[in-house]
C-alpha cells in the first residue's frame, strides 16, 4: 500500500512539471519585457531594475526557471504590484470563500445526484429516468451564470429570502456566512449534478448488465438487495472518477459564481488579476488550482482500494 | 474427403439483402433527438445568417437618448441624415442606448462560429496527435505525458490563463479554448487506435504487408470518425458556454462585439433593475447549447453505442 | 436409483418462447417437450442459435426482458413456473432449482468475499445464525474439493483461478440441496483438463444428492461423459430425444446423423509421414519473454514461449496443441512477426526473418499467412470481400484487374460465389467469412499457412467443412501448414505432426500418430487422459 502511494506520488511528478513549465512561460510568451508586465503601468525604472535582478532575467532561460521553482518550492510566490501585497499573503485572504463554496457545493451536489442517478438507472426508462436524464442535459447546458441570476431574481430580489451578494466570514457570523452560501452552492451545484447523475446511472446499467448480476438474481435475491449491494459498489469506482474530474469543472465554475454573488474569493482573484494583467498573482492561482486537482484526484485513487479488491497496488 | 466436392457454391446463403452496408448516419437524422436538436440549431443558424433583415438595426449603435429602456419601449432613432424612425425595442435597450434584440440575432453569430471553429479545430489537431501518440511508440510517452500535464489544469482556467498571454479577441479566444479540448480528443483517438490496431483485421493487413499509411487512412481512422462527430458536438457546445463565461466575466471577446456573454457582462451593474439583459441573452444561449447537446446525445446512441454506455 | 415411480423433477411441456420482432425468426423455442427425472443428467445439445440456453434461462425465470415464453407450461415438482410470480420464483431460486452459468471469471461478484457471496444464498433463504451459516459453506466447500475452506472462504474472485471460481458457483447453486441443476455451459470456458474435472466433480453430486441436471452443452465428447438422455434441438425445435447410447449410435434423424458424423475423431488419420518435402519453416530456440517494468514494481517477467524448436516441410500440417496460457498462440504469432520474438530465429526457406526489421521484412510478408480464430473480427467491417481479398497481392505490385480476376478464382476455390465480391462482411455467416479469410490469404501465395484457432469458433458441423477445405487447399497448393489448436479431436484429424505446449516450452513433439498413440510426457498424458468422450468412437453416418 505505502509503496503504492509512493509509485502514485512519483507518477504525479511529470505532470506537474509540465504545469510548472507552462505556469512559467506564461509571462514569457507574453509580448514586453516581463520585468515591466509584473511591475505594471505606472511602475519606475528602478522598479523594473530590481524585478529583474530577482528573477534573474539577465540569465539564461533554464536558470531563470531554477530560480522561480526554487521561489515557488519555498513557498515565495513573488509580489502582487497590483494588489501591493505578496501573492502569498492574497491567496491565504481569499481562501475561505472558495473552500467554503466548494465544500458546500460538493457535499450537496453528491448527496442528490447519486441517488437519482440509482433511481433512474434501476428504472430505465421510466419517468423518474426521463426526469433525470433531462434534467441533466439542462444541467449541462444552461451556463452557471444565468442560473446564478434567476435564483437571485427569484429568491433574493422577489421574494427576499435570501441576500442577494457578498460574503461573511464564518468566524463572524455563521448564520449570515449561511444564508450568503446557500444561492452560490445551489447554481454551482446545478452542473456537477448533471454530471454525477448521469455517470451514475451509466455505470449502475453497465453493471446491472455483469454476469454476476445475473447470478446474485439466480440466487433468488430481491432487486433491492441486488441493486444495493451487488450494484451499487461495483459502480463505485467510476463515479468516483468522475466526481474527481468534475473538480475541474468546480473549480471553473467557481470564477464564475463567485464573480455572479460577489465572492471575495480565488475565482474572483483570478478575474481580478487578468484585468490587470497582475501576472504573478495569475500565475500563482494556476498552479495552485492545478496542484490542488492533482492531488485531489490522487486521494480518489488511492480510494479505490476501499472498493474494489482487485486494484491491489 | 469426398463431400467437399458435392458441396455446392453456397452463394444461395449469402444474405441477398443490399450489398451496402446499412448506413449509420441514416439511422442518426431520424434519430428524435438529432431531429430536435437540429431542428432548434438550424434555427439558430437561420437567425444568425438573416441578422439583418429580421427587423434589427446596427448592433453597434449607441444612442444616449435611449439608455436603459424597458422591453417593449418604443423609441425613436436618428437616423445618419437626420430624419427620425420609430421602432419598439423589443428586448428594450442596454446602458449605453444599443438595442439588445439587435445585439442578442447578431451575437448568434459570434456564438455558432466559436462553437464551430472549436470543435473542427480541436478535432483536427486531436486527431493528428492521436493518431502519432498511438502508432509511434516512441512519441506516445512525450505526448502523453504532455496532455496530462494541460489536463491537470482545469480548462477555463487554461482558457484565461491563455487569454491573458494573449489579449483578448475572438481568435485568441477560439485558440484558448481549443488548447484545453485538444488533450480529451487526442486520448480519444490514441485509444480507438490502441484498440483497433489490436483487432485481428489489423494485424492480418499487417501480414499481407499493408504499408503504416494505408492501414492508419483505411483499417484505424474510419473507426475515429463516429467518435470525433460525438466528441466534436459537445465540444461545440462546452466552447459556447466558455466563450460566453468568458466575456461575461470581461476577459474574453472585446465587449463592442455583440455575444451574448457580452451582452450580459453588460448588463449585470444594472440587473436588479433591468434583468432583461441578461435573460434574453441567456434564453438564446441556453436554449442554442442545450439544443447541441441534446443532438449530441441522438449521435451518441446512434454512432457510438459503446460510448453511449459509458456516460 | 430406486425402481418405485418419481415423478420427474422437471417437466417442460409444449414450451414456445417468441423473439421479439425483427429477427430472423418467430420463435426462439418452439413447442419443445422434455422431462428431467430425479437423479439424471440430461444434455441438451444443439448449434448456435438452436435456442438452448433460451430453454435454461426460461426454467429459471431469467429470460431477457424481450423474450416471452407464449405458450406451454415448465413443471418443477409439478409446479408451474410459468405462471408464478416473481416472489414465488425468488424462493424457488437456489432452494429447488439453481444453476451455473458458462463463464465462471466474470459470474461472481468482484467485490465481495466467496464465502460472503454463498452466504447471502443461506441467509436469504433459511433462518440459520451467522455460526451455522459457517459450518455449512466451509462443509459445502469441502465437498465441491477446494483446498483450504477456510481461506477459500475469505477469498475474492480474482484471487482464484477460473476451475476454482467454477466450484464456488457449483457449492453455490448446490448448499440448499436443490432438486434440479441447471448448468449452461459450465465448462466450455474451461481448459480441457480443468472440464474433466469439473465434469466428474457434477456428476458425483448429482449421484449423490439424487439432483436433476439439465446440462446446456455444444460438445458431443461432453454429452458422451456425462449424459443419461440427449435431446437435440435445431432452431429451436427439438429434433431428437432418447438415451446417450442410442442418440450416438443410432442416431435416426437426418440432422442428429449429420451433427455426431461431423464430430472429429480423436483417433489421428493415417495418411503416411512423406519428410520428403524441402524445409519451409524452422525455428531454433524460439523465445518470447514479456517483461513488465514499472516503478518500485518487481520486474514481471513472463516466459511467454521458451526454445521452440520447430520445423514443417512442404505439404505437411504442423499441429501445435496445447491449453490456455500455454504459449501456442505466441510461437504462432511470432513466426508470423506480429510480435517480435525475443530469442532465437525463424527461418522461412533460407531467410532468417526474427530479427528483421520492419522495413526489410515486408518483402518477405507475402511468405507467411495467418487466419486468425474470430471471423468477425477479422475483416474490417468497412471494406467489401474483394477489396480485402485484393489488399495483399495489390500491396506487393499486383495490378487491379488480376488481383480481382485472383479473388475470383480463390472464391471458387473455397466454394463461395465470385459474384459476392462486392458484398460487405455482414453479410455473411461466421463459416463463410472463415473461407474469405483463407481465400485472402491464399492470394498472397503463401509458402506457410497459420490456422490459429481457425475453426474453434465455429459450430462442429461448419468447423468440419472448414478443416475440409483446409486439408484440401493444403494437398492441392502443397503448402506448409502450422495448426494452432487446444481441439485434441481438430488436431488429430488434421495433423501430420504436433507439438504439444505447455507454459511455454514444447513438451512433446513427433508424428501425430506417435503423439496420440504412445504418448510419452506426462502432461500429454494428462491432457488426453481429459479429453471428454475419448472412449467413445463417434459414428460416421449417411445423411
Amino acid at each position: 500500500m505505502l509503496d503504492f502511494i509512493a509509485r502514485r506520488l512519483i507518477a504525479i511528478v511529470p505532470v506537474l512539471g509540465v504545469v510548472a513549465v507552462f505556469v512559467f512561460l506564461m509571462l514569457r510568451l507574453t509580448p514586453g519585457d516581463p520585468a515591466a508586465v509584473i511591475a505594471g503601468d505606472n511602475a519606475t525604472s528602478d522598479q523594473i531594475a530590481d524585478i529583474r535582478t530577482k528573477l534573474g532575467l539577465d540569465e539564461p532561460i533554464w536558470t531563470q526557471f531554477a530560480i522561480w521553482i526554487g521561489n515557488v518550492l519555498q513557498g515565495n510566490f513573488g509580489e502582487s504590484f497590483f494588489f501591493k501585497k505578496t501573492v502569498a499573503e492574497l491567496i491565504a485572504q481569499r481562501v475561505e470563500p472558495t473552500l467554503a463554496l466548494a465544500i458546500c457545493t460538493l457535499v450537496f451536489a453528491v448527496s442528490i445526484s447519486v441517488p437519482i442517478g440509482v433511481m433512474a438507472a434501476y428504472r430505465q426508462g421510466s419517468l423518474i429516468d426521463k426526469a433525470v436524464m433531462g434534467f441533466s442535459v439542462l444541467g449541462f447546458s444552461v451556463p452557471g451564470f444565468v442560473i446564478g441570476y434567476c435564483l437571485i431574481y427569484v429568491f433574493a430580489i422577489e421574494l427576499g429570502w435570501l441576500p442577494v451578494q457578498g460574503y461573511v466570514r464564518i468566524g463572524v457570523n455563521f448564520w449570515q456566512f449561511a444564508e450568503r452560501m446557500v444561492l452560490p452552492s445551489l447554481t454551482l451545484s446545478v452542473g456537477f449534478v448533471a454530471l454525477i447523475s448521469r455517470i451514475t446511472r451509466a455505470s449502475v446499467l453497465e453493471v446491472l448488465n455483469e454476469d454476476y448480476i445475473r447470478t446474485a438474481r439466480a440466487k433468488g435475491l430481491s432487486n433491492r438487495v441486488v441493486l444495493m449491494r451487488h450494484a451499487l459498489r461495483n459502480a463505485a469506482v467510476p463515479i468516483l472518477t468522475v466526481i474527481g474530474l468534475g473538480i475541474a469543472i468546480l473549480i471553473g465554475g467557481a470564477v464564475v459564481t463567485e464573480s455572479v454573488f460577489g465572492l471575495p474569493g480565488l475565482g474572483r482573484l483570478t478575474v481580478e488579476a487578468v484585468l490587470s494583467r497582475d501576472f504573478p498573482t495569475i500565475q500563482t492561482v494556476i498552479l495552485l488550482f492545478s496542484v490542488v486537482y492533482v492531488v485531489i484526484n490522487l486521494l480518489i485513487d488511492i480510494s479505490y482500494t476501499l472498493f474494489d479488491p482487485r486494484i491491489r497496488y | 474427403m469426398s463431400s467437399i466436392t458435392e458441396e455446392v457454391v453456397d452463394s444461395a446463403s449469402i444474405a441477398a439483402a443490399s450489398t451496402k452496408r446499412k448506413s449509420l448516419w441514416l439511422v442518426a437524422i431520424r434519430n428524435p433527438n438529432v431531429i430536435f436538436g437540429g431542428v432548434i440549431l438550424l434555427t439558430m443558424l437561420v437567425i444568425a445568417i438573416l441578422a439583418p433583415f429580421l427587423g434589427t438595426v446596427d448592433p453597434t449603435r449607441i444612442d444616449p437618448a435611449s439608455r436603459n429602456k424597458k422591453p417593449g419601449t418604443e423609441i425613436t432613432y436618428r437616423l445618419d441624415d437626420g430624419t427620425t424612425v420609430k421602432r419598439v425595442a423589443i428586448m428594450g435597450t442596454d446602458s449605453l442606448g444599443r438595442d439588445v434584440y439587435s445585439r442578442v440575432l447578431y451575437g448568434a453569430r459570434v456564438s455558432l462560429a466559436v462553437g464551430v471553429a472549436v470543435s473542427i479545430i480541436s478535432v483536427a489537431i486531436g486527431m493528428v496527435i492521436g493518431l502519432v501518440s498511438g502508432y509511434v511508440r516512441w512519441a506516445d510517452g512525450i505526448i502523453m505525458r504532455i496532455m496530462d500535464g494541460l489536463m491537470a489544469i482545469p480548462g477555463i482556467l487554461l482558457a484565461i490563463a491563455l487569454v491573458s498571454i494573449w489579449r483578448a479577441g475572438l481568435i485568441t479566444v477560439v485558440f484558448a479554448i481549443v488548447v484545453p479540448d485538444v488533450p480529451r480528443v487526442v486520448r480519444l483517438v490514441r485509444s480507438i487506435v490502441l484498440t483497433v490496431r489490436e483487432e485481428p483485421y489489423v494485424e492480418g493487413a499487417i501480414s499481407v504487408g499493408t504499408p503504416t499509411w494505408i492501414l492508419m487512412f483505411r483499417h484505424i481512422l474510419p473507426n475515429t470518425v463516429a467518435p470525433l462527430i460525438v466528441q466534436g458536438t459537445f465540444l461545440a457546445a462546452a466552447a459556447i458556454l466558455t466563450e460566453a463565461a468568458l466575456s461575461f466575466l470581461g476577459i474574453g471577446i472585446p465587449p463592442e462585439i455583440p455575444s451574448w456573454g457580452n451582452i450580459m457582462a453588460e448588463g449585470r451593474t444594472l440587473f436588479r433593475v433591468f434583468p432583461h439583459n441578461i435573460l434574453y441573452p441567456g434564453i438564446f444561449l441556453a436554449l442554442t447549447v442545450l439544443a447541441i447537446n441534446i443532438m449530441g446525445d441522438g449521435l451518441r446512441d446512434t454512432l457510438d453505442p459503446k460510448m453511449s454506455k459509458k456516460v | 436409483m430406486s425402481t418405485e415411480v418419481k415423478r420427474p423433477v422437471l417437466e417442460v411441456r409444449n414450451l414456445s418462447v417468441s423473439l421479439p420482432k425483427g429477427g430472423d425468426r418467430v420463435h426462439a423455442v418452439e413447442k419443445v417437450n422434455f422431462t428431467v427425472n430425479p437423479g439424471e443428467i440430461v444434455c441438451l445439445v444443439g448449434e448456435s442459435g438452436s435456442g438452448k440456453s433460451v430453454i435454461a434461462f426460461t426454467v429459471m425465470g431469467l429470460l431477457a426482458k424481450a423474450l416471452k415464453p407464449t405458450s406451454g407450461e415448465i413443471l418443477l415438482e409439478g409446479e408451474n413456473i410459468l405462471t408464478a410470480g416473481e416472489e414465488r420464483l425468488r424462493e424457488l431460486r437456489c432452494t429447488r432449482m439453481s444453476m451455473i452459468f458458462q463463464e465462471p471469471m466474470t459470474a461472481l461478484n468482484p467485490v465481495m468475499t466467496c464465502g460472503d457471496q454463498i452466504d447471502e444464498v443461506l441467509s436469504t433463504h433459511t433462518q440459520l445464525d451467522a455460526a451455522a451459516r459457517k459450518a455449512k459453506i466451509i462443509a459445502i466447500l469441502g465437498r465441491v474439493k477446494l483446498p483450504e475452506p477456510e481461506r477459500i472462504y475469505g477469498s475474492f474472485p480474482h484471487q482464484l483461478s477460473g476451475g476454482q471460481r467454477q466450484r464456488i458457483m457449483i457449492a453455490m447453486a448446490l448448499v440448499l440441496d436443490p432438486v434440479l441443476l441447471i448448468a449452461d455451459e459450465p465448462t466450455t470456458a474451461l481448459d480441457v483438463t480443468t472440464q474433466a474435472e469439473i465434469l466428474k466433480l457434477i456428476a458425483e453430486l448429482q449421484e449423490g444428492q439424487g439432483t436433476g441436471v439439465l446440462f446446456i452443452t455444444h460438445d458431443f465428447g461432453v454429452v458422451a461423459e456425462i449424459a443419461h438422455r440427449v435431446a437435440v434441438l435445431r432452431w429451436g425445435q427439438l429434433v431428437e430425444m432418447g438415451p446417450t447410447e442410442q442418440i450416438l449410435s443410432r442416431p435416426v434423424q437426418g440432422y442428429t446423423k449429420m451433427l455426431i458424423s461431423s464430430v472429429p475423431s480423436i483417433t489421428p488419420v493415417h495418411r503416411g509421414v512423406r519428410r520428403d518435402g524441402i524445409t519451409i519453416l524452422r525455428t531454433e530456440k524460439l523465445g518470447k519473454i514479456y517483461t513488465g517494468n514499472a516503478f518500485f514494481q518487481k520486474a514481471r517477467v513472463v516466459k511467454a514461449a521458451v526454445d521452440v524448436d520447430l520445423d514443417i516441410r512442404r505439404g505437411e500440417t504442423l499441429g501445435i496443441v496445447g491449453e490456455s496460457g500455454s504459449g501456442k498462440s505466441t510461437v504462432a504469432r511470432c513466426i508470423a512477426r506480429l510480435i517480435d520474438p525475443t530469442e532465437g530465429k525463424i527461418y522461412i526457406g533460407d531467410t532468417e526473418i526474427a530479427t528483421m526489421s520492419a522495413r526489410k521484412l515486408r518483402p518477405h510478408r507475402r511468405r507467411v499467412q495467418i487466419v486468425f480464430q474470430d471471423p468477425y473480427r477479422s475483416m474490417n467491417p468497412r471494406i467489401t470481400v474483394g477489396e480485402f481479398i485484393i489488399e495483399g497481392p495489390m500491396n506487393f505490385g499486383l495490378g487491379r484487374q488480376e488481383a480481382m480476376a485472383r479473388a475470383r478464382k480463390l472464391m471458387e476455390t473455397v466454394r463461395l460465389d465470385p459474384n459476392s465480391l462486392d458484398r460487405y462482411p455482414h453479410q455473411f455467416s461466421g463459416g463463410q467469412r472463415q473461407r474469405i479469410c483463407i481465400a485472402r490469404a491464399l492470394a498472397m501465395e503463401p509458402e506457410l499457412l497459420i490456422a490459429d484457432e481457425a475453426v474453434s469458433a465455429l459450430d462442429v458441423s461448419v468447423q468440419k467443412q472448414v478443416l475440409e477445405l483446409l486439408d484440401e487447399i493444403r494437398v492441392r497448393l502443397n503448402l506448409a501448414v502450422l495448426f494452432i489448436t487446444h481441439d485434441l479431436r481438430v488436431a488429430a484429424q488434421i495433423c501430420d505432426y504436433v507439438a504439444v505446449m505447455s507454459k511455454g516450452h514444447v513438451v512433446e513433439y513427433g508424428s501425430a500418430e506417435q503423439v496420440f498413440g504412445s504418448p510419452k510426457a506426462d502432461y500429454t498424458k494428462a491432457l488426453f487422459a481429459a479429453a471428454p468422450g475419448r472412449h467413445w468412437e463417434f459414428g460416421k453416418f449417411a445423411a
